[in-house]
């Protein structure tokens, strides 16, 4: 048997949060060290998964080809005369779709970890939860068990709740139970899919029903029960379900409402985690279960997802226009970007799904990277109010400097990462529908609004008489952790080839996959 | 005649060992009882624990292979067992906390409190097992009975009172409503046990049209209000709140786990041997022709979860609200029923297992906390997360667990039922279900939403201090909450081997 690397990296914060539960509660500085040793571990181990991974293996629905598989049998229930066998896999594996969403996440957790350095108040509940977390994060994409998958994209629900509700802002309390609830009745729906399709389907080695995701995406599986007629009315419900589960979690306009609150009320590191790691988590779930598993229903909400792509763009730069509050603004500045990705996933095709794989890479340093500047700032003025500030620039030369990289990746400025993955968006999503994809490019012009009108508000002008000695210049720790996602979005824009490299022999299949089922939509009676 | 009981006898050992418990409990009771001091109660507690024990014990040893007893009064089969199981280890948790629990201790008549708990689970082991109307009758009777005594016991608290004449009302209509049932199913068919009526329904002997369709109907509906009532199901359930309200906590905990197990022990083998036929179809209810009984259950187990859920967002007092929350769940188990398959059962026998773990702790913890600070208002527990983080976390486990969220064992049991009724095709149901579970999040996180969230309107953040026993019984539900949540597979095997009920 291989070194269960992925094991390793998906189960060590639980291990970190054990130690620091153990660890009495004033020892703070052995508290942040374990929680920066671990996350760093698993910054290290991605880069060991990175370096091993082979990108000609395509995954996404040959167990062959996935890679770093662990598959053991985790709950193994004997028949009775009266009820057959039941098994459930602990089976973990990654491809190319997943590997960048593996290095995010550590690469996030990581920074993050830093970030949490200025919690102060029960500094070892909130590295408990923090670790937690991550575990469910990391769990969430090397999953290929969706019973495994499920389990660990509720256990992220938990820790969540409390890091907002706990160290969040004034209206904790409401953001938190807005999170918890809305997410919550989202992956209800995606729990119902889930057992839908165990019973409808088959493993063919072990002629028993299944969790087991790839197996659910061959149709020659699917035989049994409800979802067992392509192109029926149980498989359509079965897909909006999903899309609903996985929309919310994006979040796709119209679900999209407990992202602001969630965000504005959440502590710098917890929005970093929210906007770096666990909105790709719905944009993932999309990719990795709806779309191979309902390819006919895939095509058949083809122009319904793309429309949805362009609302959120436009929808999410206009709000993110009227905002007064820093974080807010970049809360719906997510909202738009996000849109990008799924304008690319809906257009089908290898540029569009390479673009929206990379933006959601993209996106998750960026938006990092933005939120933690936001935090820079809030740490120091106490206040986010975009105009309650002015010239900014001279007295924080350093921060200003990040802030332009970070303002100019989000606009999608040439040479930064976000562009490349905003042009291949385009340039997919051109080919399945001209007028939306013009559209949407409206989205740009409005990011370029309110990115440069953010940067004048606060940066430019004259500084206001109270913040004088209140703004200082980023400090040490801030700067480590602000410069590698400058660097990584700086580099990944000037030379994308490493990161296009991981995902394209992936997503290409995953595309062809999907395109190949074309089979007509016939609606059955239910 | 007497040779059959003689030889069903040695089956019936852990009720013959009930029954003593409940008779030397009393004796015990009479000579070391004195007024006035408490203390002598326990001694009678630890009989009667002794009792359960010892009865525990036999139960391995009770006829592995489905039986019938005395004539055809009684059955012992895994299904059965697995009810006195639960119910047993029920009875032993309840009179472990009631030792501990003030309320009761304060009380210088706690000895009785423990010999009626005896007679209660008595009668819960028949409701197990009972295979003939008389006897299906008997059986709730003595467990209404015994419990209207127990649900009143604070006697010094007025709520308590009006708790058990509530429950008394109304347990008096629902077992007449019932008794006039079982006589018109007697008079339809002329036969007391349930194997036989099964037998004529499914050969056709005794309905022979519609003059016979209406009585059978309503005989099955009144019937039916008995076994909800029992169950606490909507619309039979408005005594619910108050009496899990008033009465002593323990006694709430043993209504809303033991009783209800027996209740749905004896209305699953009810309709499942009166009116099911597995032969034929599976989840038919072949014998009632023409009229859709797994929709009249379905919309029952949509009431009552919908219903126990949207009242319990608005209770401030922590006991009440988990006496709506235990309405919900009966809900959630109902739609078991409604399916009737065989992995309809297993998953309301796993919901049970879960169900005794998570909502007793829970109970337990409102007990501790209660005992500790004098209230059960969810105002008092702000900031307890902090002042007290076993009990704090303890709480907000079982509360998380109710909901269902993994990786704990709530979502299984959840998991299992909704399994079941999506295999059946009940998917609508399902979806009911989900949006439902979805909502008791709202009311289970306002509870952990005080405890973490806010701080004690006194400004008091001292911590409170618990007796050691105390956090060793909420560590040692906290246990199993998270060990089966992420390793259920005996469970499962468990609850799929007791599905076995006894057939002729």
């Amino acid at each position: 048997m291989q070194f269960p690397i992925l094991t390793l990296i998906t189960f060590l914060p639980v291990l970190g949060m054990i130690i620091v539960l153990l660890l009495p509660k004033d020892r703070i500085r052995a508290i942040q060290a374990t929680a920066v040793a671990v996350t760093g571990v698993q910054v290290v181990l991605a880069i060991l998964l990175w370096m091993a991974f082979d990108s000609a293996k395509t995954g996404i629905n040959e167990v062959a080809s996935m890679q770093f598989v662990e598959r053991l049998p985790w709950i193994v229930i004997p028949a009775t005369p009266w009820i057959g066998e039941i098994r459930i896999e602990y089976f973990l594996g990654i491809d190319g779709l997943s590997l960048p969403m593996v290095l995010l996440t550590a690469l996030i957790s990581f920074l993050a970890t830093f970030s949490s350095f200025s919690i102060k108040k029960s500094v070892k509940g909130y590295y408990a939860m923090f670790l937690l977390l991550v575990t469910g994060m990391m769990g969430v994409f090397v999953a290929l068990d969706m019973f495994l998958f499920y389990v660990f994209w509720e256990v992220m629900l938990l820790p969540m709740y409390f890091l907002i509700g706990i160290w969040g802002g004034p209206r904790r309390e409401y953001a938190a139970i807005k999170f918890f609830l809305y997410t919550l009745a989202g992956s209800v729906l995606l729990l119902l899919v889930m057992i839908g399709l165990y019973f409808s389907t088959i493993d063919p080695d072990s002629g028993l029903h299944t969790f087991s995701m790839i197996a659910m995406m061959d149709p020659a599986n699917v035989t049994h029960g409800i979802f067992a007629t392509i192109g029926s009315t149980a498989r359509m419900l079965a897909f909006v379900a999903l899309f609903i589960g996985f929309a919310i979690k994006v979040p796709i306009f119209p679900f999209h409402t407990w992202l602001p609150d969630a965000h504005v009320e959440a502590p710098t590191a917890i929005s970093v985690i929210l906007a770096g790691v666990l909105l790709k988590m719905g944009a993932y779930g999309l990719l990795r279960i709806s779309f191979p598993i309902f390819p006919e229903m895939t095509l058949y909400f083809q122009m319904p997802m793309m429309v949805l792509g362009f609302i959120n763009i436009v929808y999410g730069a206009l709000c993110a226009m009227a905002q007064t509050d820093f974080k807010k603004l970049i809360a719906y500045s997510s909202v738009s970007h996000m849109g990008y990705v799924l304008l690319g996933m809906a257009a089908l095709n290898v540029q569009g799904m390479t673009g929206a794989v990379f933006q959601m890479f993209n996106h998750g340093t960026i938006t990092a990277m933005l939120f933690l500047l936001v935090g820079v700032l809030y740490d120091r003025a106490h206040t986010r109010g975009l105009n309650e500030f002015g010239g900014v620039y001279n007295k924080m030369p350093v921060y200003s400097f990040l802030t332009v990289i970070a303002f100019f990746a989000a606009i999608g400025l040439p040479s930064m990462s976000g562009f490349i993955s905003e042009a291949f968006v385009f340039l997919g999503a051109f080919q399945t529908s001209k007028l939306w994809t013009i559209l949407s490019t409206l989205g740009i012009v409005l990011g370029a609004g309110y990115m440069l009108w953010t940067f004048q508000r606060v940066f430019m002008g004259t500084l206001p008489e109270k913040w004088e000695g209140v703004l200082t210049d980023v400090n040490g720790r801030e700067l480590f952790t602000l410069v590698p996602l400058a660097l990584i979005i700086i580099v990944l824009g000037v030379y994308p080839m490493p990161a296009l490299n991981w995902m394209t022999t992936s997503l290409g299949h995953l595309v062809e996959f999907v395109n190949s089922s074309a089979i007509p939509v016939v609606f059955s009676a239910f | 005649m007497i040779e059959n009981i003689f030889r069903s006898i040695p089956s019936f050992w852990p009720e013959i060992t009930m029954s003593l418990t409940f008779v030397v409990a009393m004796v015990v009771e009479l000579i070391t009882g004195r007024k006035g001091r408490t203390s002598t109660g326990m001694i009678t507690g630890a009989f009667v624990l002794a009792g359960f024990i010892i009865t525990m014990l036999q139960l391995p040893f009770q006829s592995p292979e489905p039986r019938m007893l005395f004539g055809t009064m009684y059955v012992v089969d895994p299904f059965a067992l697995f009810f006195k199981y639960l119910i047993l280890a029920t009875g032993i948790v309840i009179i472990v906390f009631s030792m501990q629990s003030r309320e009761l201790r304060d009380q210088d008549t706690v000895g009785e409190f423990f010999c009626f708990i005896a007679a209660m689970t008595f009668g819960m082991m028949l409701m197990t097992g009972a295979s003939n109307l008389l006897m299906i009758y008997l059986s709730i009777e003595l467990v209404s009975l015994t419990s209207y005594i127990l649900a009143g016991f604070s006697k010094t608290r007025h709520r308590s009172g009006e708790a058990a004449l509530k429950y008394v009302l109304f347990g008096a209509a629902a077992s007449g409503i019932m008794l006039y049932g079982i006589s018109l199913l007697y008079g339809l068919t002329g036969v007391l046990d349930i194997y036989t009526i099964q037998a004529g329904l499914a050969a056709g002997v005794f309905v022979h049209g519609a003059t016979e369709f209406w009585p059978l109907l309503i005989a099955v509906i009144m019937i039916l209000a008995g076994f909800g009532y029992k169950i606490s199901a909507v619309p039979f359930h408005f005594w619910t709140p108050d009496v899990y309200e008033g009465a002593p906590i323990t006694m709430t905990a043993f209504l809303a786990v033991a009783s209800k197990a027996a209740g749905f022990a004896i209305m699953i083998r009810f309709f499942y041997v009166t009116f099911y036929d597995s032969l034929i179809d599976v989840g038919k209810w072949v014998s009632l022709p023409h009229i859709e009984w797994n929709l009249l259950i379905a919309i029952l187990s949509v009431l009552t979860m919908t219903l126990g859920n949207l009242v319990a967002i608005w209770q401030d007092n922590l006991k009440r609200m988990l006496a709506y929350s235990s309405i919900a769940h009966a809900g959630y188990i109902l739609m078991g029923v409604v399916v009737m398959t065989d992995l309809g059962i297993a998953s309301i026998l796993m919901y049970f297992m879960i169900y005794f773990f998570m909502n007793l702790g829970a109970f337990f913890v409102v007990m501790a906390v209660a005992d500790r600070i004098g209230s059960e208002h969810i105002d008092d527990y702000r900031g307890l997360g902090k002042r007290a983080p076993v009990i704090g976390v303890g709480l907000s486990i079982f509360l998380v667990s109710l909901t269902g969220l993994p990786p704990l064992a709530g979502f299984i049991g959840k998991w299992m039922l909704f399994s079941a009724v999506i295999e059946a095709q009940y998917v609508w149901l399902a979806v009911i279900g989900v949006i439902n579970s979805a909502i008791s999040l709202y009311y289970y996180a306002r509870v952990f939403r005080n405890m973490y969230l806010r701080e004690p309107l006194d400004g008091d953040t001292s911590p409170i201090s618990f007796r050691p026993f105390v956090i060793v019984i909420t560590i040692l539900f906290i246990v199993p909450n998270i060990v089966f949540g992420l390793y259920f597979g005996p469970l499962i095997s468990f609850a799929q081997q007791s599905v076995r009920m006894f057939m002729p």
